[in-house]
């Protein structure tokens, strides 16, 4: 028995943490939140140098053929760095959608493996739609609107319908228009379709699940990470920072806040890494312990989030800081792809608890 | 990550399930701690190495390298049998390792094969009215007269006090060194003269609990584990194990279930709990909770297994999560309930004999003892977290004030 994390893996989750904290520091993701005009392609390329790209393509496309458990722990590392990048939709979604695709996709697996190709996704009608959001896909074509999808740079989306079908669109032939969100470190997008050209990817709603499992599972690693770095730069800056002639780490006040952040963001790394296990390896409990996953990090998540920024006090608050990056970073991820009540009404439909 | 024991414990757990197919009827239900039932029952697990398994055979133990695993699997079939899993209580999980780690010789030979029989029972004399968290503070005094230790003082807390044989008990010997070296660590029985015991009936209504006082007690001064003054790293390594014991996940995983069970037999106005979106949702919420602290649990076992790995903060958390989690648990079905869950005792429409509403404060007790969450969340942020203890309050303000 080995719960936990195997030599190879934490030795990929030290060269990812590494090329972060050395090529992807607070400034340059500052300068990319604070410039439409910049993009993290940059930051994407260094990635993919790094195998981030071709982790979860199989071999035979040029991949690494590895599994959601490596995929996690990259995204705690980007969460952990609050690091703009399209990981989610070009590296864990698309690859996964893909390799259960009604038809062999290799040429593409083969352009995600080198990094050539961002894919987007826009599941949003299906995960569950928003009012103004609205898609209908026949003979070939789609029409209607996607709301927040992600990656605004992808060259094509996978864009999922209600009844769970997948098309693929190409971004030139749909409307994309900038929708500003509070987590500036990762940008979406609204997507209009006018007749634009859609391949049908899959009809399989178990293909569906499969990469909405995984998503969600990813989400909650990335909150994992950035939760984590909220709560080490918290007990780093009580520490330091003294009032009443102690630093403020001695008084209780601030030290309990602390191990109730500790208390309840440790089983989460414990959770992570068993719902990723399971997408791959015990398939009975792997969509409910997603949606468990999904939901319990984002609460836990929430919570670090808020009292790590009060243990900064005035400072949590600034900008001068930057905090709030990690702040919005953990937000954002608690409502992609389904926000905690609705994942939970998830999780008890799949056990059979809803009449 | 590799979730499987390995194929080679599939014979052990095999071997454990037929036996509890062949004696399953003998496993005792609500018997009295020293019934012949029970003491036979001990007697078999022993024998088979499913309880004592660690404890040398020179000793009355099974006499079993420590192995975590097969602890487990043992454990495991047990509760799915529902079979009792072998005596418990304080000389058992609690001064029998210690004895094994400080006693002398003689002290083995003495106490431990009858204390895991179930012939000799302990109770445990720390806590005292003005020591609780602060236990080293503790003011119950033995002053060496000739060859004997008189004992003057009162403990608190003391369960199975008016059931023990005898107790194990931490009193100041010196008093002029500083307090966590001045504690010895005693042993005696529990009918020295000298020894008044009072009940102390918890909220639950019953008297788990009691009040302890010495008078004047004379112990035999070899009756000390580890040198004089040397008691509080006797007592630490103990309470190191009461913490790791408390919050099994698995028993909460079982409490879940049966709250899902129980919502789908209670009702308001005819329409099932389980299908009232509000107190699904609620149940969603915990079962995410016990989930995440399944897995943290395993990461725990697994650290123990693996050296390499590290998981101490996953442990140092277990104490102050299990317990405030059960009692939300407890306290959930209750809701569920609503008046109805407000039964207790004799009461027709009371359901599971009170069990929710018992555990429900129990697990108030257990948030409380064995290191409040206040205590834990101090031991979490210091030795978890490497954040400062707490500045010394001066002495001198302290007996002013």
């Amino acid at each position: 028995m080995q719960f936990g994390l195997s030599e190879e893996q934490t030795l990929l989750q030290d060269n990812v943490n590494r090329f972060l904290r050395d090529q992807v520091d607070l400034d340059t993701v500052r300068a990319f939140c604070g410039d439409q005009d910049a993009n993290d392609q940059a930051i994407w390329r260094g990635l993919v140098e790094l195998g981030i790209s071709a982790l979860l393509v199989p071999e035979a496309n040029g991949g690494v053929g590895l599994a959601p458990l490596d995929a996690a722990i990259v995204a705690e590392c980007l969460g952990y760095h609050v690091t703009p990048a399209p990981f989610l939709g070009s590296a864990v979604m698309a690859p996964t959608v893909l390799q259960h695709a009604n038809k062999e996709q290799d040429e593409r697996l083969t352009a995600l493996a080198a990094g050539e190709l961002r894919v987007g996704i826009a599941f949003g009608e299906a995960v569950g739609a928003r009012a103004d959001a609205q898609i209908n896909g026949s003979s070939g074509k789609l029409n209607g609107k996607s709301l927040f999808a992600f990656d605004a740079d992808a060259d094509s989306y996978l864009v999922a319908d209600k009844q769970q079908h997948i098309y693929w669109v190409e971004a030139a032939d749909v409307e994309r228009a900038a929708l500003t969100t509070v987590d500036k470190t990762r940008r979406t997008v609204a997507l209009t379709y006018q007749d634009s050209p859609a391949e049908l990817i899959s009809d399989d709603p178990g293909v569906f699940a499969r990469a909405l499992d995984i998503g969600r599972v990813m989400l909650a690693a990335d909150t994992l990470g950035a939760a984590q770095n909220m709560l080490d730069q918290a007990v780093a800056y009580a520490k330091q920072r003294e009032q009443f002639n102690r630093p403020i780490a001695s008084f209780q006040a601030v030290k309990h806040m602390c191990a109730e952040m500790a208390a309840g963001l440790e089983p989460c790394r414990a959770m992570v890494w068993f719902a990723a296990h399971a997408l791959a390896e015990l398939p009975d409990e792997a969509r409910v312990t997603a949606c468990h996953t999904k939901a319990h990090v984002a609460e836990v998540g929430k919570f670090v989030a808020k009292t790590a920024t009060e243990v900064h006090g005035g400072m949590g608050f600034t900008d001068l800081l930057g905090l709030h990056y990690w702040f919005k970073r953990c937000g954002a991820n608690r409502q992609w792809l389904g926000a905690p009540e609705l994942v939970r009404e998830e999780a008890a439909r799949l056990q059979g608890l809803v009449a | 990550m590799d979730l499987s024991f390995g194929p080679e414990y599939d014979a052990f757990r095999s071997e454990v399930r037929e036996f509890l197919a062949a004696h399953i009827d003998q496993s005792p239900r609500n018997e009295a701690l020293r019934s012949p039932a029970m003491l036979d029952w001990q007697q078999l697990l022993i024998e088979h190495g499913y309880t004592a398994r660690t404890i040398p055979k020179a000793y009355g133990g099974f006499g079993a390298e420590p192995n975590i695993i097969q602890s487990r699997i043992i454990a495991e079939e047990f509760a799915n049998a529902r079979a009792h899993p072998g005596l418990g209580g304080q000389g058992i999980s609690m001064l029998v390792p210690t004895l094994l780690e400080m006693g002398t010789e003689e002290q083995k030979q003495q106490f431990i094969s009858p204390t895991i029989h179930g012939e000799m029972v302990w109770c445990q004399g720390y806590s005292e009215p003005g020591a609780g968290s602060d236990l080293a503070s503790l003011t119950t005094s033995a002053v060496l007269d000739g060859d004997e230790w008189v004992v003057n003082g009162q403990k608190i807390w003391t369960s199975t006090a008016h059931l023990a044989d005898w107790i194990f008990c931490l009193v100041r010997t010196e008093p002029e060194a500083p307090k966590h070296q001045g504690i010895s660590f005693l042993l005696f029985k529990m009918d020295t003269p000298g020894i008044e015991i009072r009940p102390l009936v918890d909220m639950t209504g019953a008297a788990n609990f009691n009040e302890t006082f010495f008078t004047d007690v004379r112990v035999p001064k070899e009756q000390i584990v580890g040198a004089r003054g040397q008691g509080w790293q006797v007592a630490n390594a103990i309470l190191g194990h009461e913490r790791d014991s408390l919050g099994n996940p698995n028993t909460t995983l079982t409490r879940l279930n049966a709250l899902t069970e129980l919502m789908k037999t209670e009702t308001v106005d005819g329409v099932r709990m389980i299908d009232n979106p509000v107190y699904r949702d609620r149940l969603m919420q915990l079962q995410g909770r016990v989930m995440a602290m399944r897995f943290n649990d395993l990461r725990v076992l697994s650290s123990r297994i693996n050296k390499g790995q590290d998981a101490s903060l996953a442990r140092m958390i277990v104490k102050l999560q299990g317990t405030e989690l059960r009692h939300d648990l407890e306290g959930m079905a209750i809701d569920i309930m609503g008046e109805v869950g407000l039964s207790y005792e004799d009461n027709p429409y009371t359901r599971q004999a009170g069990s929710w509403q018992n555990q429900y404060m129990f697990f108030l007790g257990l948030i409380i003892g064995g290191g409040t969450s206040q205590i834990q969340k101090n031991i979490i942020s210091e030795r978890g977290l490497d954040m400062p203890k707490e500045p010394k309050y001066p002495k001198a303000a302290a007996a002013q004030g």
